[in-house]
């Protein structure tokens, strides 16, 4: 299937959303989708019988500081039934960025959508588990932004941000055996 | 003791030492290294143990999994910040009397890792005895290491 083949099938499908496809240097189909758009593009990519793309193979960001809207939020799905692979953006602006979770779509969307919160700081509406992923849990700021400075001198820290207190320890375990039972 | 008096003891088959020179020469020729390796350094440790380069001729090739059982923990890699807590609980883990080598440009000064997530020097966050310089340092330079660990084991009063 070719690019406009597949944008028309996808604006069959969702008749009022705004698809802007562009053209890419990896000859990859790029569609642009507006924030609001992405859940219902995103079910029905992944749901859409001509298209099922089961596959979340990557979800990243990119920061083009100081040009506004500054996030791009990129993903690439991949239909392993039908041999596609589409490039889907999300434009953001730096003041306003977050955009809503597909974790619940796609499972591995959850730790790259933490990764990208943990590097970018765009937030994930309704991610189920919102915390940093490569960074210490106390870090402050968000290292891969352009305006970050890279090389800030901080002391390292020691202690172990992520200590249980003993309760926490206990509800976990009590949670974990009743979720095996 | 006098030494000449211990060279002439000696001409005549009699071993005399004191017990802190007998108790130093066993702590420093059984140097037990903890089974920790942080970035490429650990290859070059992983390979300094190995039949070439044969660390066992030194007495310290037996790493143990345990910091329990260790009394030598070789930093051999980037200390990233996120990792610097573990670093730090395993070196308290250990009993003492307890050593630390330095292993490479990043562990002792951050090395080419000039940025905000990583540890610039290991020294800030553990007391290091030896520093061994290199990007990565060769199995000998880590020998160098170990032997100077040895003389400055060696030097050790007991009292």
């Amino acid at each position: 299937m070719d690019a406009t083949t597949l944008v028309t099938l996808l604006q069959e499908a969702v008749p009022g959303v705004v698809l802007e496809p562009v053209a890419s240097v990896d000859l990859q189909t790029t569609i642009y989708v507006s924030r609001d758009d992405l859940p219902i593009v995103a079910r029905v990519l992944l749901e859409r019988p001509e298209v099922r793309c089961t596959l979340l193979a990557e979800l990243t960001a990119i920061d083009f500081w100081p040009r506004e809207p500054r996030f791009e939020i990129v993903y690439i799905l991949i239909s392993i039934e039908h041999r596609l692979r589409l490039r889907i953006k999300v434009r953001l602006d730096g003041a306003d960025a977050h955009v809503a979770t597909v974790s619940h779509l796609w499972p591995s969307a959850n730790w790259l959508e933490r990764e990208v919160w943990d590097m970018f700081g765009v937030v994930f509406d309704g991610h189920p588990d919102p915390r940093r992923l490569l960074m210490p849990e106390d870090w402050d700021g968000y290292p891969l932004r352009k305006d970050y400075p890279v090389q800030i001198t901080m002391k390292p820290k020691t202690t172990e941000p992520l200590q249980v207190t003993e309760q926490e320890f206990r509800a976990s375990l009590v949670k974990d055996r009743m979720s095996r039972s | 003791m006098d030494q000449d008096l211990k060279t002439e003891l000696s001409k005549h088959g009699i071993f005399a030492t004191t017990f802190e020179e007998l108790y130093n020469w066993g702590r420093k020729n059984s140097v037990w290294p903890l089974t920790f390796g942080l970035a490429c350094c650990a290859i070059e440790m992983i390979a300094t143990t190995m039949a070439r380069y044969d660390l066992a001729r030194f007495g310290a090739e037996v790493f143990r999994p345990s910091p329990r059982q260790a009394d030598l923990m070789i930093v051999s890699g980037t200390v990233t910040k996120k990792m610097a807590p573990q670093v730090v609980r395993l070196y308290n883990q250990m009993p003492e009397p307890k050593y630390v080598i330095s292993m490479g440009a990043c562990a002792s000064v951050g090395g080419v890792f000039d940025n905000y997530a990583i540890v610039q020097g290991v020294d800030q966050v553990v007391p290091v005895d030896v520093y061994v310089p290199g990007c990565p340092p060769r199995p000998e330079s880590l020998i160098y290491g170990i032997v100077q660990l040895q003389r400055k084991i060696d030097l050790q009063k007991l009292t």
